[in-house]
């Protein structure tokens, strides 16, 4: 059949890692289909060796992301949202497509997930001053406390709420200077992969954020047991299988956010600190006063 | 006399009481143990001091039932105001009562009686103080505007420092309107004992706190039991990790303080006798049975020599002996089975290739007891440079610029503390930013108060305690659940 | 019998700069060199230093070892009066009471020294003759120091002229505090050449008040010492007894870690004088205890520790005698002097 319209260029789904966007070095991809069941496209599906050298790229970024000013990140966020809105039109019908969506409850989910980087883009540099302190000791020191990221978070997202429920958790993580690791959802990887593309065009260093498109399952026990892994965000992990990656997460001392009891919660809801606490270190400081 | 040598000035035994047996305390009774009793010895001098119930599973069960009535008819509706004064009232008896819990203390852990009455008892009396004032201001704490307590705390403590760990326990957990079922140590249950019956002078309501003595089985009770919601730990990075698998999958809140073996970096511009004063305080305060010591001394090359000078002579000064003598500066080693790893890593410090140096120095024939030690010629890779010893022993290390200084003190699976010495405050500041732990004391060390937040980076574990921090270990909340 | 000043003593000649010993002979080859030096010694840390007085202020000295802190302090102290009111006769009764500070025991050891005025010296050399207790004057227009030169030379002069074994001076702190450095090496230098006797008879000992309370820091004390050192001072002392605060344990501390350190780079010991504010046996016992582990037993003896007070002596003399008969007594059993 011929026909006048003009044929589209389909995207390549790739993983984002490290700041580009590889194929799963295992080579292998699965089948991406929309609400009812037709085809979308072909995902990368990311391997144990991918989840490691994401680690490698998270842990490398660690450090400049960390020692980066808050007004800095604060500004790196907003550009996300910025960027975001620019593609607002495709995470639309990417999410209406994964999720089966209306076009209006779509965009309202594209919209906050959009409002979601701003708001936690404004929390960068309010973050020691709500959560930090002067503690008044008994003796002639001067004595503070300070949040600071723990390091390299694994993120298994929600597996329904592809964009906003991906965005609620990554956002927490990187705010405060955290670099993650994700696996998307397993079903509904596509607007993640775009939120790729928008990353790495947002000035969002290289590695900060990696976003494996894959099966939380089978990455999740390689992420748990990874000793260079500081914490993992069990909210998107199997729940059949949540607590034995607790258990994995247990062999370094991984600090866990344990998936919400009564499964995926209302991502409009407002998200509150919980999630930037829980990957939050205190950081407290000690110095003499004295001529 | 030729020289200045301080005569035997031993604190009186008297002042404290100790019964041949002591039973648990379960809801505000002590009653007996299901489990073989066992005996907790002076580590001085080998001698029986007690014997001790042993809390089984049925034990524990009967205490976290108490803990849970306690809860929920009395703790837990009780007017957070009264709640405090409760606590304001032990932190008095525990001052009235000091040089008791203070010689109980020495004589049932080792420790020198100058810190345990300098530091341990009184630090203990001021965190329920700091704690008591928090009761009623919770709403104020930064927590969400309707903080709520987690119901039953269980609480697992080491033998370092007996009485101060189940303050920095107890206290925070009643405080936020919590009941405890605590496991004392197993070497060292006697002040928690001692504590329970402080608890019956103030009048606190029964089953509100309850003590189980045992030994890992217990504790393994306490964690696991079902009816627990919140899982408070201190002690090693080892059995962290098990609690933290054990607690996998429930829906127990869990806090771990655990292992360290923190770096004391010393710059060449350095306040020397100080720094001296701050190596010897970090590694040799409590036996280096201290999960914060500063077991790592990192030292600028261009001072190597002066300062390990300096540092010997003054090791040479430390009084090593008699727990209760006020002149002693190190006790005794706190068990037969932490004296031998001790020895144990000591001599394998040795058989890397590290220089072993101890001063000359009697120990008693009877007890445990370790002289004062430092490794020079360590290297990174050295098990001493890298395992918890808790003990008296320093591994000494070297950098030549800051950035190397920061890179090997970082360079450890562990992150609970790290010092700084230098006179150059743009330089402290840096440093304190880049070093992954939690309390980073500068021209200081071993420094302890409960209004300062304290607790682990990395495999030291999770949660603070003490401070606002702290507070959020036993609240739920719009921010902290 | 007032003393009248030597009309030459005011007329000597200033020595030339005499280099400190090995390995320092070089830091005072310029006012910069020697700034670079003494800013280049450690700092002290005020909150760290204060700590460890505390710890070192919990030893508990019992029995055998009070009694020896209480005769080694006795042994110790510069019995001093130094009151615009001094007369002879006063100086002469301290001096009776140097001798024999309890007059009820044989056995209670003497002082180290009577520390008087300079023009008083003669009254109480003549006082003390035969017994091997020292006089000590204070000089260089003590207790401010502000003359010129030659004045203070002159009282140097004229006190060692009376006799005086040891003179106690102050350095200039003004000059100090300005960062004039080599001028306050160079009157020491000087002074410690006025401490020499025209017959060739042994010097008198100098002690260099350096009135911390006026210097302030810790930072500056230790300074302040180490330049007493390298100068030739036999001695480095905290007060005058006229400025609060005088002695107090974190200077003597950081005197003490001071001569403790130069022993070690040079080879010579250099005495330690707190001095003002010390009362009572506690006080007194405090500092051995901080002498003992701080520049070590070494300085346990008269010769490098003195205790520059006047009350203190009657508490560790009613401290003694509770010790001796077992029971407490009272200031009637003590002389007032």
């Amino acid at each position: 059949m011929i026909s006048n319209e003009r044929l589209t260029v389909r995207k390549t789904y790739k993983l984002y890692l490290g700041g580009a966007f590889p194929r799963s070095e295992s080579g292998r991809t699965y089948e991406v289909t929309d609400a009812r069941g037709a085809f979308l496209a072909n995902a990368a599906r990311a391997s144990r060796k991918d989840a490691r050298d994401a680690v490698v790229a998270a842990r490398a970024a660690f450090g400049k992301w960390s020692a980066a000013t808050a007004y800095n990140r604060g500004q790196v966020l907003y550009r996300v949202a910025e960027v975001m809105e620019g593609r607002h039109a495709q995470f639309c019908e990417e999410v209406a497509a994964g999720e089966g969506l209306s076009t209006g409850r779509a965009r309202a989910a594209v919209d906050a997930a959009i409002d979601r980087w701003v708001w936690y883009a404004g929390w960068t540099d309010k973050l020691a001053a709500v959560l930090g302190s002067a503690n008044p000791v008994a003796g002639p020191y001067f004595d503070f406390s300070l949040p600071e990221p723990t390091g390299v978070v694994a993120v298994l997202a929600p597996q329904r709420s592809s964009l906003l429920g991906l965005v609620s958790v990554l956002a927490p993580v990187v705010a405060s200077g955290n670099t993650a690791v994700v696996v998307t959802s397993h079903e509904r990887p596509l607007p993640a992969v775009t939120l790729g593309e928008v990353l790495a065009t947002s000035d969002v260093p290289g590695g900060v954020v990696n976003l494996l498109t894959g099966d939380a399952a089978e990455l999740g026990p390689w992420l748990a047991e990874h000793d260079d892994v500081d914490a993992i965000d069990l909210t998107g992990a199997p729940p059949e299988r949540a607590m034995e990656f607790e258990r994995e997460a247990a062999g370094s001392i991984k600090r866990v956010l344990r998936p919400p009891a009564g499964g995926e919660p209302d991502w409009t809801a407002d998200p509150g600190l919980t999630r930037m606490r829980t990957f939050l270190e205190t950081k407290t400081v000690w110095h003499p006063k004295g001529f | 006399m030729a020289v200045f040598e301080y005569a035997p000035a031993p604190e009186s035994r008297s002042i404290v009481d100790i019964a041949p047996s002591y039973g648990l305390f379960v809801d505000g009774e002590f009653v007996d143990g299901s489990g073989e009793p066992m005996k907790t010895v002076n580590p001085a001098t080998e001698e029986v001091l007690s014997e001790v119930a042993v809390g089984t599973e049925a034990d524990v069960d009967r205490a976290v039932k108490a803990a849970r009535r306690a809860f929920t008819r009395v703790w837990g509706p009780m007017r957070p105001a009264d709640r405090g004064k409760y606590l304001f009232r032990i932190a008095r008896l525990l001052q009235e009562r000091a040089r008791e819990f203070a010689v109980l203390e020495s004589l049932d852990n080792g420790k020198p009686i100058r810190e345990s009455r300098d530091v341990d008892v009184p630090l203990a009396a001021a965190h329920f103080f700091y704690h008591a004032g928090w009761a009623d201001k919770l709403a104020h704490a930064g927590l969400g505007p309707d903080p709520r307590p987690l119901g039953v705390a269980g609480q697992v403590i080491p033998w370092n420092f007996p009485l101060l760990m189940l303050a920095w326990k107890i206290a925070p957990a009643l405080a936020t309107g919590n009941t405890v079922v605590l496991k004392p140590a197993e070497t060292t249950p006697l002040t928690a004992l001692l504590f329970a019956e402080v608890c019956r002078q103030a009048d606190l309501p029964p089953g509100v706190v309850n003590i189980v003595t045992g030994a890992g089985e217990t504790g393994r009770a306490v964690v696991e039991h079902a009816d627990v919601d919140k899982v408070a730990f201190t002690g090693s990075t080892e059995v962290g990790r098990s609690i933290a698998r054990a607690v996998a999958g429930t829906r127990k809140k869990l806090t771990l303080e655990l292992g360290g073996k923190a770096a004391n970096i010393v710059f060449d511009d350095a306040p020397i006798d100080q720094a001296v004063e701050g190596i010897v305080q970090g590694i040799f305060f409590n036996q280096g049975h201290v999960c914060c010591a500063g077991s790592r001394l990192l030292v600028q090359e261009n001072v190597h020599d002066e300062v390990i000078a300096a540092l010997q002579r003054r090791i040479g000064t430390l009084r090593v002996g008699d727990p209760l003598d006020k002149n002693t500066d190190i006790g005794a080693i706190n068990s037969a089975e932490q004296l031998a790893r001790i020895r144990e890593l000591s001599d394998v410090g040795e058989a890397e290739g590290a220089t072993r140096w101890q001063p000359a120095c009697e120990l008693p024939d009877r007890g445990f007891w370790f002289p004062p030690t430092v490794f020079t010629d360590v290297s990174p890779a050295h098990r001493i440079a890298r395992d918890e010893v808790f003990g008296p022993v320093l591994s000494v290390l070297t950098f030549r610029t800051p950035d190397e200084a920061v890179a090997k003190a970082n360079n450890t699976t562990y992150g609970l503390s790290a010092g700084i010495w230098s006179e150059k405050g743009s330089r402290i500041l840096a440093i304190a930013d880049r070093l992954r732990a939690g309390v980073v004391w500068a021209n200081t060390f071993n420094q302890f108060d409960p209004t300062s937040p304290f607790g682990g980076y990395k495999q030291s574990g999770y949660g603070r305690e003490g401070g606002r921090h702290g507070l959020a270990a036993y609240l739920m909340g719009a921010d902290s659940e | 019998m007032t003393h009248v000043l030597d009309p030459h003593a005011l007329t000597a000649e200033t020595p030339p700069r005499r280099e400190p010993p090995t390995p320092y002979a070089d830091v005072t080859r310029s006012e910069s060199a020697f700034r670079a030096f003494l800013h280049g010694l450690p700092g002290v840390d005020q909150v760290g230093a204060s700590s460890r007085v505390a710890m070192l202020g919990t030893r508990s000295i019992k029995t055998t070892s009070k009694a020896w802190a209480i005769d080694t302090a006795i042994s110790m102290v510069d019995l001093t009066t130094l009151e615009g009111s001094d007369t002879p006769g006063k100086v002469r009764a301290l001096a009776a009471k140097a001798r024999r500070p309890d007059p009820t025991d044989p056995g209670c050891p003497p002082v180290a020294a009577v520390c008087v005025y300079g023009d008083l010296a003669g009254v109480a050399k003549e006082a003390l003759a035969g017994t091997g207790i020292n006089v000590a004057a204070v000089a260089t227009a003590f207790p401010s120091g502000r003359a010129s030169r030659a004045v203070k030379l002159a009282d140097v002069r004229d006190a060692v002229a009376q006799g005086a074994d040891e003179i106690d001076m102050v350095i200039d702190r003004g000059a100090f505090l300005a960062g004039r450095y080599l001028d306050v090496f160079d009157e020491i230098v000087a002074v410690k050449e006025a401490c020499a006797r025209p017959d060739g008879a042994a010097p008198a000992h100098l002690k260099v008040i350096l009135e911390t309370g006026e210097l302030v820091t810790l930072d500056a004390v230790r300074r302040a010492s180490w330049l007493a050192m390298l100068a030739g001072g036999d001695f480095i002392k905290t007060s005058t007894g006229k400025i609060s605060p005088a002695a107090t344990l974190p200077v003597c501390l950081v005197m003490l870690e001071a001569v403790r350190d130069f022993r070690a780079a040079t080879g010579r010991h250099v005495g330690v004088k707190p001095a003002g504010g010390i009362r009572t046996t506690k006080d007194a016992i405090k500092h051995l205890v901080l002498v003992n582990e701080t520049a070590g037993a070494d300085w346990l003896t008269p010769d490098r520790f003195r205790i520059g007070a006047s009350s203190l002596l009657n508490d560790l003399l009613l401290q003694r005698q509770k010790l001796r008969t077992g029971h407490y007594s009272g200031p009637d059993h003590v002389s007032v002097d």
